[in-house]
């Protein structure tokens, strides 16, 4: 088989697996959408649409460097979506990626990082994002994962919000037991921007959630608020750090973790706020404990069992 | 009888809440427990659930002893409970929530919301949270046990942070849920409320001190209770 067919045989083996996980792969090959579909070190597919480039290359085995850059006033229409998998159940993946957003513009970008068979696979992702003026940037970084567990990721993430800019955060499990994270976050906020870093993940077997995330709020008015949901059985165990600094007038941040404890699983959660400014205000809220017995009582008296309650409170938490 | 509690007893942190609790509550009424804060009245309301465990006594349903059964299997025979100040669940929508309740029945999840006041339209999505009020959350609750279609309804203080120009909305509800053929045990302060139960049953100092109608317990109510400032079971005892 020539190299033309190969890619076009892990493109659609990909496309299949992500339909087999419940998902729409519609965005994946429809034109109207810009995408970038990446197996291990292979580039699939590239694709911008008006007004948004995408490019990608392959450095050296297992590394991918890729560039989405969205130009001025731009309001990109669909969701961008970029696929990162692996198919095979063991190798290495590294990807770097530069996003750029121009003066004014708005985009959603959805980054499916897909591994459904992965027994022992490493998954290194490296951003540099940049959000100009006014500009408007949601990203959702969504996890498909094996039942084994066999995934270390280590997602490295730094953005620079400029002034008036907006930046949404959210990573979420969306399928499979997350393996081991290592989340390392950090934003750096100029005057009237604003960060949501919002995780959502939940531990099992012997999983280990460590996750960092760091928000400056460099410029006056400007605010950021991390929300961390974690929860935990089996084994499992957490480090969550999140670290908001105030160092602007009027600056406004805020730190929100929540962790679910069950079975033997280990939790430490370390908000740490701090100001430079004395007109500036953070605070924080963390909470780690089991299940809220009142929740529980509630559905139980609506007649679930307790695992059933315990499993719909999880996944409301989780949501 | 649907529910007879024969000389309940219930300790909290050593100290006995509830004593010699004989109540009968009969198939088909409404059945207020009132009383003074402190009283014993909820503290009763969740041992009937499983909340809480006796540490005395039987609680017979349906002439079946179901005092060591758990939360969910009374729940099972057709028992359920609104808190009086419901929970708060994040990520789960009134929708999901409500319909635990349904289950697979055909009732209509809008029209439970519409009987206590609440436009589908603008709450079956929200989610049940911080985003929402005490008083919607208590309706809410309310149009969960009306999905619910029990045996018997424990309503703790339904009546509780709804302002009153909707006491009217609880009034019609909790007759509703009644002519579904639920019984009701509420608890309540609210003269309103306890006037349309069949009988109330006032609770003193942890013991049922008399089960008779809404104006012969309200007036001893008045008259004993409300002048009495010893309600300390340990030092006083029952009336």
């Amino acid at each position: 088989m020539d190299r033309k067919t190969i890619y076009e045989k892990e493109y659609e083996m990909l496309v299949k697996a992500y339909e087999e996980a419940g998902e729409d792969s519609k965005p994946l090959i429809s034109e109207e959408f810009a995408s970038l579909v990446v197996n291990g070190d292979k580039i699939l597919a590239s694709r911008g649409t008006e007004g948004i480039e995408m490019r990608a290359e392959r450095r050296d085995e297992g590394t991918i460097e890729a560039w989405i850059t969205v130009e001025p006033g731009v309001k990109v229409k669909n969701p961008v979506h970029v696929c990162f998998g692996m198919l095979p159940r063991e190798g290495k993946q590294h990807v770097i990626n530069h996003i750029d957003l121009g003066e004014g513009s708005e985009v959603e970008l959805i980054s499916h990082c897909f591994f459904p068979n992965a027994v022992n696979v490493e998954h290194i992702s490296e951003g540099y994002i940049n959000i100009g003026k006014r500009a408007k940037f949601a990203y959702s970084e969504e996890h498909f994962h094996s039942d084994a567990g066999g995934v270390v990721v280590k997602p490295l993430t730094h953005v620079h919000v400029e002034e008036e800019g907006d930046y949404i955060n959210t990573f979420v499990m969306k399928h499979g037991r997350m393996g081991e994270l290592y989340m390392d976050y950090e934003a750096d906020v100029d005057a009237r921007g604003r960060t949501s870093m919002i995780t959502k993940v939940y531990g099992k077997g012997n999983d280990i959630v460590n996750a960092r995330e760091v928000i400056r709020l460099n410029g006056e008015r400007a605010t950021g608020i991390i929300k961390t949901r974690v929860a935990l059985r089996d084994e499992s165990t957490s480090e969550v750090i999140n670290i908001t600094e105030g160092n602007a007038p009027y600056s406004r941040g805020h730190v929100d973790c929540t962790e679910i404890l069950m079975d033997n699983a280990k939790a430490t959660s370390i908000p740490q706020i701090s100001a430079s400014h004395p007109k500036a205000k953070v605070t924080h809220e963390a909470a780690i404990g089991s299940v809220d017995k009142k929740q529980l009582q509630t559905l139980m008296a609506r007649g679930l069992t307790e695992d059933e309650a315990t499993d719909m409170i999880v996944k409301g938490l989780l949501a | 009888m649907l529910l007879r509690l024969k000389n309940i007893e219930v300790e909290r942190d050593g100290r006995k809440i509830v004593r010699f609790a004989n109540i009968d509550v009969k198939k088909g009424e409404i059945h207020g427990l009132i009383g003074l804060n402190g009283a014993g009245k909820s503290t009763l309301a969740y041992a009937i659930m499983g909340v809480i465990p006796i540490s005395q006594g039987t609680i017979l349903f349906k002439e079946k002893d179901i005092s060591g059964l758990g939360i969910t299997e009374r729940a099972k025979l057709g028992i359920t409970m609104a808190w009086q100040e419901p929970a708060r669940f994040e990520g789960i929508s009134v929708r999901d929530y409500l319909h635990v309740s349904r289950k697979d029945r055909d009732d209509s999840i809008e029209e439970a919301l519409e009987l206590v006041a609440l436009n589908p339209k603008k709450y079956l999505s929200r989610e049940l949270g911080e985003s929402l009020s005490g008083g919607e959350r208590k309706r809410i609750e309310l149009a969960s046990v009306y999905l619910m279609r029990p045996e018997l309804a424990i309503l703790d203080e339904p009546d509780s942070g709804i302002d009153m120009m909707s006491i009217y909305d609880i009034i019609g509800l909790i007759k509703t849920i009644n002519s579904r053929g639920t019984t009701v045990l509420m608890i309540t302060h609210r003269d309103e409320i306890s006037e349309i139960a069949d009988r109330n049953t006032l609770m003193c100092s942890g013991t049922p001190a008399i089960t008779d109608t809404p104006i012969k317990v309200s007036r001893i109510f008045r008259e004993m209770c409300k002048n009495c400032d010893e309600h300390d079971f340990e030092k006083k005892g029952a009336c």
